[in-house]
């Protein structure tokens, strides 16, 4: 562990506004290399914006997200390209592409980025699914597929170009509670086995805390607190105690000034 | 008063914007289109093919109706016209120039621009809202390059190709009702039709479509791309497109067809 690095990824000062509102309010954190990192706020609190900002898929007004020491939000287009196949993202819709089957859909970020024959595509594609449990679907029509065999699909794909780090949009979102159970062990696994770093953004607690190394709250654009599960659960803040908890009364009311995430 | 020329020119704003974008779109897609190879990332034939397939071959049947009971209407419309002249027998050539000049790539464009761009929007647009197009842009993979070209390509061979059918359909349509109704002896109808029908109503004709493809597949896309807010998002931006689609499809033959009739060739 020692060896770790401890700043793989950092994100310093961070600040994104939509139409005059502050959606992230001056974000600070690292994530070691190996975690997972989990994200956890409610609806509207801005997390997924963040995990958009530090995909490079939406500009920061203020503040850089540094990968190993390089901001990506100076990169140019040929570096940025570069730098997408260096992670993969699995989505809260798992926004496959529909007009594809299952292994065209694992597939296609190779077939896009190597040029390696397609036999062999097809072979990495078929390793890629078994990893996920999927062995067998690959010529499934997407629409086909239950939602958590889609999210299956979807981490399939995310992990396709041997990827260093990996970012889970609500991996749990909309399934019952033994699928959710699985994608969960499936995240641990996949972070384990291929060595990855995952960035989870969710607000499933259970989830949270079967998964995280370390969790960090938001809550209205900022950062309460990045700690530990122990560290998290034991924490002083009544609005992270409410928010895990899962309580009516507390400082969290409903009808405050939400900010809508945009994306 | 001001608040009227305000909205006008907020307008005319708008529609200067989507021209620049679909413009800026257009000259994305061509690069790509030529230049992906030098990217090692060429075309995909594959689906240039299948596109080529769902937006030209299945759409014969509806072409083919349309311009056929257009020929039959104009030369209905025209025969009373020619019979008090006692010239009845140049229908057919009316219909011919008629169908060939201008009504043939324009019913057809506009057939094509509701059936194909449409679809092109819907397509494109719920990619847009369920994240298929952000999942794209995260692998890597341009979605102008990946989308918009097998499009933009197939149409542009499919619709010339439907032109000439159409084209075809409308003067068989003028040729039933000359024939029977209007009892003009089948040969001296065709012949009649050839007499008068010069090179440059089937070229002029002809050309058209190629533009017309152009501006049914990027105005499809670029407002699939601009789709948001789930189905209701899709549904307005579908209207949205074919609405556009229609817009342009007329001022691009009013400017071609001044291009034609000011410019000797």
């Amino acid at each position: 562990m020692q060896e770790t690095n401890q700043k793989f990824i950092s994100v310093r000062n961070l600040i994104k506004k939509f139409e005059g509102r502050i959606v992230l309010d001056n974000i600070n954190f690292d994530i070691r290399q190996g975690e997972i990192f989990v994200i956890v706020g409610g609806s509207g609190s801005g997390k997924s914006t963040l995990l958009r900002t530090m995909t490079g898929a939406i500009k920061p007004d203020q503040g850089e997200v540094y990968y190993n020491g390089k901001d990506i939000h100076s990169l140019n287009e040929e570096e940025m390209d570069k730098f997408r196949k260096r992670f993969g993202m699995s989505f809260q819709n798992s926004a496959l592409l529909d007009f594809l089957t299952v292994e065209e859909n694992v597939s296609l970020p190779i077939y896009e980025h190597t040029r390696l024959d397609a036999k062999l595509i097809g072979i990495i594609a078929q390793m890629k699914l078994k990893l996920v449990g999927l062995h067998g679907f690959e010529n499934f029509q997407v629409s086909q597929l239950s939602g958590g065999m889609r999210k299956r699909v979807g981490l399939a794909r995310a992990i396709a170009m041997d990827p260093e780090i990996v970012f889970y949009d609500e991996p749990t979102a909309g399934l019952d509670p033994v699928v959710c159970a699985v994608v969960d062990q499936l995240i641990l696994d996949l972070t384990k086995k291929l060595n990855l770093t995952s960035v989870v953004v969710t607000h499933n607690m259970e989830s949270v805390f079967r998964i995280a190394d370390r969790i960090a709250m938001l809550y209205k654009g900022k950062m309460l607190q990045v700690g530990t599960k122990d560290e998290i659960k034991n924490s002083k803040d009544p609005i992270i105690q409410q928010f895990i908890k899962g309580e009516i009364e507390g400082p969290i009311h409903l009808n405050e000034d939400v900010i809508k995430d945009s994306m | 008063m001001i608040n009227f020329l305000e909205n006008i020119g907020q307008s005319l704003k708008d529609w200067i914007t989507v021209f620049v974008d679909i413009t800026k779109l257009f000259f994305e897609t061509v690069y790509w289109a030529v230049f992906g190879i030098f990217h090692h990332k060429p075309v995909n034939f594959k689906t240039v093919f299948e596109q080529m397939v769902y937006m030209g071959v299945q759409s014969v049947m509806i072409v083919f109706f349309v311009t056929f009971f257009t020929g039959v209407v104009i030369a209905m419309q025209l025969a009373p016209q020619f019979q008090k002249m006692g010239a009845v027998f140049y229908v057919s050539s009316m219909v011919s120039i008629a169908i060939c000049r201008e009504l043939g790539p324009v019913l057809t464009a506009l057939v094509i621009a509701g059936r194909i761009g449409a679809a092109i929007t819907a397509e494109v647009g719920s990619m847009k809202v369920n994240e298929q197009i952000e999942a794209l842009e995260t692998m890597g993979i341009n979605p102008v390059r990946y989308l918009a070209v097998p499009k933009f390509l197939a149409l542009l061979v499919m619709l010339p190709c439907l032109t000439v059918l159409g084209d075809a359909s409308g003067m068989f349509g003028g040729y039933v009702v000359g024939t029977t109704s209007l009892h003009i002896n089948p040969g001296m109808y065709i012949q009649t039709t050839f007499k008068f029908l010069s090179l440059k109503d089937i070229y002029t004709g002809v050309s058209k479509p190629f533009v017309f493809a152009a501006i049914i597949s990027m105005v499809g896309i670029y407002q699939g791309f601009k789709t948001r807010g789930g189905a209701v998002g899709v549904g307005k931006a579908t209207t949205t497109s074919v609405v556009t689609s229609f817009i342009f499809i007329i001022i691009a033959d009013c400017v071609l067809t001044g291009i034609y009739f000011f410019v000797k060739f």
